[in-house]
């Protein structure tokens, strides 16, 4: 007889790989319409407006925040070790453009617009209102799914690049205001020691990103079951999940572009 | 026409509809009764494909959808059906212009500029107007379910299915929406399809009755000889409904009081 706990394991496993296969055949679905259906861009714009123009706020206060923190604590770092707040500029724009631009603005949105996705998708599939777009002669990934992605994939990237501007003027606030750093010699820091390879490092992880929290948003909420407390059980592992992987997806994207030169 | 031949459909191991055979003519209102959980709703997903049988012949017009899993070819028998769902699964985000335009968009060559013309002649056609730029959640049930059926009828299809139409409403709304479906099948000449477990409103509005029990038809009749059936699982029902047996001897039928009670 097998033990109880293996038995778990194994369902665990059984879940995960169907779960996975699932994915990938929504995958094929969203590729499939995204080259056969007609542009929907009243649709994808307003999907754009509730994913990135409504995260905006989110991301203005996260990021700027975040600049002056970092900009805080490497200006202390380097008066205590070096008696001079050094390259504080080149730090904070270095830390912002790599890592935390992308990287905070993917959580805030995966954390936001993610968890909007797929409670809306939930609902829709728990209200028969994806059954009715079957009935209408509408595939609900030409008109739901679609739209999403592309909704995520552009604005997610232009998000970031808002964030890495509004952390570096964050630092360069702190810069001035406490550590007394001139805004010259910040700015400087910046262009002397970075490169426009520094900002696409960041700029390209971005568009993993969104392409991860558009495929596990949408997913989740196509498998909604069970009314609302499914929808809410949905959303909160989409938001789990796309967050985990944001970080686990971090690292390996960052290996890779670091052994292309990049 | 549609003819249904040897239908099977389970969920994991749970039998649903078994062996499920059936013809619906043109023009025929054929309703489907049966206590809740016996397959009635799985048995119309299934004609229309929302849900994939595991055997069996869907045939409609001549062409079969049983097996097939051609995106197209659905969407194309599809055009065909008006689906109208419990509980409306009307599309929250747009407005109930934008809801019964809908299926015009996706499945007409209806030009834009026509659509307010027809949404309000559907409108009409249900009893409603002024309603076109509130939102689903402005309305009450028995709104909804008109919106929705205006929104089945837009494309004027051949074929309406109707799940529990009057489910949940009140008697006033029961019987408004029961003149609508009888409507729809003398103005616009629709066959209906129709799955209740009212059985009076299944007797008063059909032109033959099925019974669905265990995943079978255990009797398909005309209203009037499905009344006076033998088959003992009809006749629980219809006792349960409180309705009286017509060809019972009538000692028998006074023993069971004037409307049936005992």
């Amino acid at each position: 007889m097998k033990h109880p706990v293996f038995k778990e394991i194994g369902h665990d496993f059984l879940g995960l790989a169907e779960a996975m296969g699932s994915a990938a055949l929504t995958l094929k679905s969203v590729l499939f319409w995204f080259f056969r259906a007609k542009f929907e861009f009243q649709e994808t714009a307003k999907q754009a407006v509730k994913i990135g123009v409504d995260s905006m706020t989110v991301t203005v206060l996260t990021s700027f925040f975040t600049g002056m923190v970092l900009a805080l604590q490497m200006g202390r770092s380097m008066k205590n070790l070096f008696n001079e707040p050094m390259y504080v500029g080149t730090m904070v724009a270095f830390t912002m453009l790599k890592e935390l631009g992308p990287v905070l603005t993917s959580v805030v949105v995966a954390g936001r617009a993610g968890a909007v996705v797929t409670a809306e998708i939930g609902t829709m599939q728990v209200t028969e209102q994806i059954d009715a777009l079957y009935t209408l002669g509408t595939n609900p990934t030409r008109y739901l799914l679609v739209p999403r992605y592309i909704a995520f994939m552009v604005t997610l990237p232009l998000l970031t690049v808002f964030a890495d501007f509004l952390g570096i003027l964050g630092g360069l606030l702190v810069a001035v205001t406490q550590l007394k750093v001139s805004p010259s010699v910040y700015m400087n820091d910046i262009f002397t020691y970075l490169d426009v390879s520094d900002f696409m490092h960041g700029f390209i992880k971005t568009f993993f990103f969104a392409f991860m929290i558009a495929t596990v948003s949408c997913y989740k909420g196509l498998h909604t079951k069970g009314g609302a407390e499914g929808v809410g059980k949905a959303t909160t592992e989409a938001v789990v999940t796309s967050m985990v992987l944001v970080m686990v997806m971090d690292y390996f994207i960052s290996a890779l572009l670091v052994a292309l030169g990049i | 026409m549609i003819e249904i031949k040897n239908l099977n459909k389970a969920f994991g191991e749970k039998v649903i509809l078994k062996d499920v055979s059936v013809t619906i003519k043109d023009g025929e209102l054929f309703s489907v009764i049966g206590p809740s959980g016996m397959g009635k709703s799985t048995f119309i997903k299934c004609v229309i494909r929302l849900l994939k049988p595991e055997s069996g012949q869907i045939i409609v017009d001549g062409q079969d959808i049983g097996s097939t899993s051609n995106e197209f070819t659905l969407a194309k028998v599809r055009r065909s059906f008006g689906y109208l769902f419990q509980e409306g699964a009307l599309f929250d985000s747009l407005t109930v212009m934008e809801n019964v335009s809908f299926g015009l968009k996706y499945l007409t060559d209806i030009p834009k500029g026509e659509y307010p013309r027809i949404v309000k002649e559907k409108l009409a056609l249900v009893g409603l107007e002024k309603v076109e730029q509130l939102k689903p959640s402005e309305l009450s049930v028995g709104m909804k379910k008109r919106v929705s059926l205006a929104r089945s009828i837009a494309t004027e299809p051949k074929y309406i299915l109707y799940d529990e139409p009057t489910t949940g409403l009140d008697p006033v709304t029961t019987g408004m929406v029961k003149d609508l479906i009888t409507d729809m099948r003398a103005k616009l000449k629709i066959t209906s399809v129709v799955v209740t477990h009212d059985l009076s409103l299944a007797l008063e509005i059909s032109s033959r009755v099925a019974m669905l029990f265990e995943g079978k038809f255990v009797e398909v009749a005309v209203p009037d000889e499905f009344r006076c059936s033998t088959n003992a699982t009809v006749r629980q029902f219809m006792e349960i409904s409180h309705l009286p047996n017509p060809c019972a001897p009538a000692g028998i039928q006074r023993m069971t009081g004037k409307n049936g009670k005992k």
